[in-house]
């Protein structure tokens, strides 16, 4: 088992340092008062860098999205630290967590449901700027515009509500919004699953993009190991809940040391020899 | 507006459908209202043929509906036979009175389950929803007339409500402010039987609709940007959760009008409810038909505010 040694863990000034974090749910037994601990994930250590792509892949279960909310604090973890910008943030005051939040955004798997319908397309990338008290409203306007832009929608459909978006185009737009307060972290909770090939491509383009201009870091979480040696600079494995190897990219993928990691490699192959058998 | 066009047709053709279906059932029940007449030896069967053919009873019964259909026009609804006169002035007032009980009724229904529904869902799991849910779990075991029965006889027992009408006797002397207490003292227990009665399920499908949403992406994205638990539930959730239950509100106006004929039988309220059981049992055919058009009328007119509402508040409906 190989833990914590990609290239880039050996640099310091990380944007995310996790240590030891783990995340316990207590679920009530049916027709009794006794509670039982159902854990989600034990002992992660990770750290995220600027500019670079960290990727957890594992199968269904595994614990990645419990992860992925534990940090960004949309759930508190049962242990460990997470450290953002030199601080544990499970120790800061309510006040600095709010303020906090500006440098992690989250991205889901559904623009549909992460989109809310009720709002239209300039407002929901207004929304992130309105809750943290950002600007005036035609300040607020223009970054809406330009930022719609930048993801590549018209800006002339401010008006639009999400359903009147396309698959791609709602992504696009939730990736506007999380764009929207400047984070130094973008988690990509399976964005890209709900997609198809064409826009998985044009979405990961776009966020290349992204992270070239704004030396933006990404957690992606994802079980699409295909997307993940396109898109990852290293690569986490998580399996029941533990993190069981961690690697640059490259090197995983050439050599995985972990039998769970050689699994999952060795199952994306033989779905793409079926295909290519097939297509032969 | 082509959707609620659409909508207000719906409801007239149903309110045809309705008459015609009421009309069709009265005519297939046994005997009519001047049966009973006929048992008295004193009143020869000339006189109650007589009596048929001038309230028009011995006419088929496409004739008797066309001129049924003439009298609504009117707004007459036909002759009541026990009271002799338009039944439309007669329901008018027992309309008033049934509005009264059962729009306060909605109002407060409506007011408590968004309230603890919200309080329920932003609490889910702990001791209070708990409480809640082992509550309106009790209330939905309990038949409706049992519990109005309970209520009257909370009433019987304790004399610190009436035990039915609407004002007391002499409340004719009383002030503008006086007459307003005591009806309100009247409208008390039916009304809280009422919202007793219909309050379980609304309370039940505001709490869930409000975690539907509060798990949606959506929600929690807004809480990654800081968003306050007030503002989540009232700003973020609520709106969209309104959709189903705008929807609801169309359906809770039935089962609050058809509880409401049992409360008003029970606790004395002179609404429609002891009219239209009256009618029923002497056979009074245009009181029936007239208070079940009513019915029909006051929920269709729920179902087409429903309606508009949605079409008003929910981007997605405008969007069809």
């Amino acid at each position: 088992m190989n833990l914590g040694t990609p290239s880039t863990l050996c640099r310091d000034q990380a944007v995310l340092r996790v240590c030891g974090l783990s995340k316990q749910y207590l679920q009530r037994r049916p027709f009794s008062r006794k509670k039982i601990a159902v854990t989600a994930f034990q002992d992660v250590s990770l750290a995220i860098f600027p500019g670079k792509t960290l990727a957890v892949v594992g199968e269904s279960g595994a614990g990645k999205s419990s992860l992925a909310r534990s940090i960004a604090l949309l759930e508190r973890p049962s242990a460990g630290e997470i450290e953002l910008g030199g601080k544990n943030s499970l120790a800061r005051s309510r006040k600095e967590l709010f303020a906090m939040r500006r440098q992690v955004q989250l991205i889901f798997q559904d623009p549909s449901s992460a989109l809310n319908p009720r709002l239209t397309a300039g407002e929901v990338i207004a929304e992130p700027l309105l809750i943290q008290g950002e600007g005036t409203g035609a300040q607020r306007r223009l970054r809406v515009l330009r930022l719609m832009e930048q993801v590549g929608l018209d800006p002339a459909w401010e008006r639009k509500r999400p359903l009147e978006f396309s698959g791609g185009q709602r992504q696009r737009l939730a990736i506007a919004r999380a764009l929207a307060l400047g984070p130094r972290l973008l988690i990509l909770d399976e964005a890209l699953s709900n997609l198809d090939a064409a826009n998985q491509a044009l979405i990961l383009k776009l966020l290349a993009q992204l992270q070239a201009a704004h030396a933006l870091s990404f957690l992606h979480i994802s079980h699409d190991l295909r997307l993940v040696s396109e898109f990852a600079d290293d690569v986490a494995v998580m399996y029941q809940g533990r993190i069981v190897e961690c690697q640059t990219a490259g090197k995983l993928f050439a050599s995985p040391e972990h039998f769970y990691t050689k699994e999952l490699l060795a199952s994306v192959r033989s779905v793409e020899s079926i295909l290519l058998e097939r297509s032969a | 507006m082509r959707y609620l066009a659409r909508r207000l047709l719906h409801s007239i053709l149903l309110l045809f459908a309705v008459s015609i279906f009421s009309f069709a059932i009265l005519q297939l029940a046994p005997g009519d209202f001047f049966t009973p007449i006929r048992l008295n030896p004193q009143i020869s069967a000339h006189t109650v043929a007589a009596l048929r053919s001038q309230y028009g009873l011995d006419e088929p019964l496409p004739i008797r509906y066309e001129h049924w259909l003439h009298s609504v026009s009117h707004g007459d609804f036909g002759i009541s036979f026990a009271y002799g006169t338009p039944v439309g002035p007669l329901l008018a007032v027992r309309a008033r009175n049934t509005l009264l009980l059962t729009g306060t009724s909605l109002l407060l229904a409506w007011l408590l389950a968004i309230l603890l529904g919200i309080g329920s869902a932003a609490h889910r799991g702990k001791w209070s929803d708990r409480a809640g849910a082992m509550l309106t779990s009790s209330l939905l075991t309990v038949p409706d007339l049992v519990l109005f029965l309970a209520l009257l006889l909370l009433a019987v027992r304790t004399g610190w409500f009436p035990t039915g009408g609407m004002m007391s006797a002499g409340s004719e002397d009383l002030g503008l402010g006086g007459k307003w207490k005591d009806l309100a003292v009247h409208l008390f227990l039916p009304c809280v039987g009422l919202v007793l009665a219909t309050l379980p399920p609304l309370l039940r499908h505001v709490r869930s609709a409000m975690i539907e949403v509060l798990d949606a992406p959506f929600v929690r994205a807004a809480r990654a940007h800081g968003i306050s638990e007030r503002r989540v539930l009232l700003r973020y959730a609520l709106p969209v959760a309104a959709s189903p239950l705008i929807t609801l509100f169309g359906y809770s106006i039935a089962a609050m009008l058809s509880a409401s004929l049992l409360v008003e039988m029970v606790l004395s309220w002179p609404g429609i409810g002891p009219l239209l059981v009256d009618a029923i049992l002497a056979k009074d055919v245009y009181v029936v038909v007239g208070a079940v058009m009513l019915s029909a009328v006051l929920l269709v007119a729920g179902n087409l505010l429903a309606d508009a509402m949605l079409f008003a508040t929910d981007p997605r409906i405008r969007m069809d």
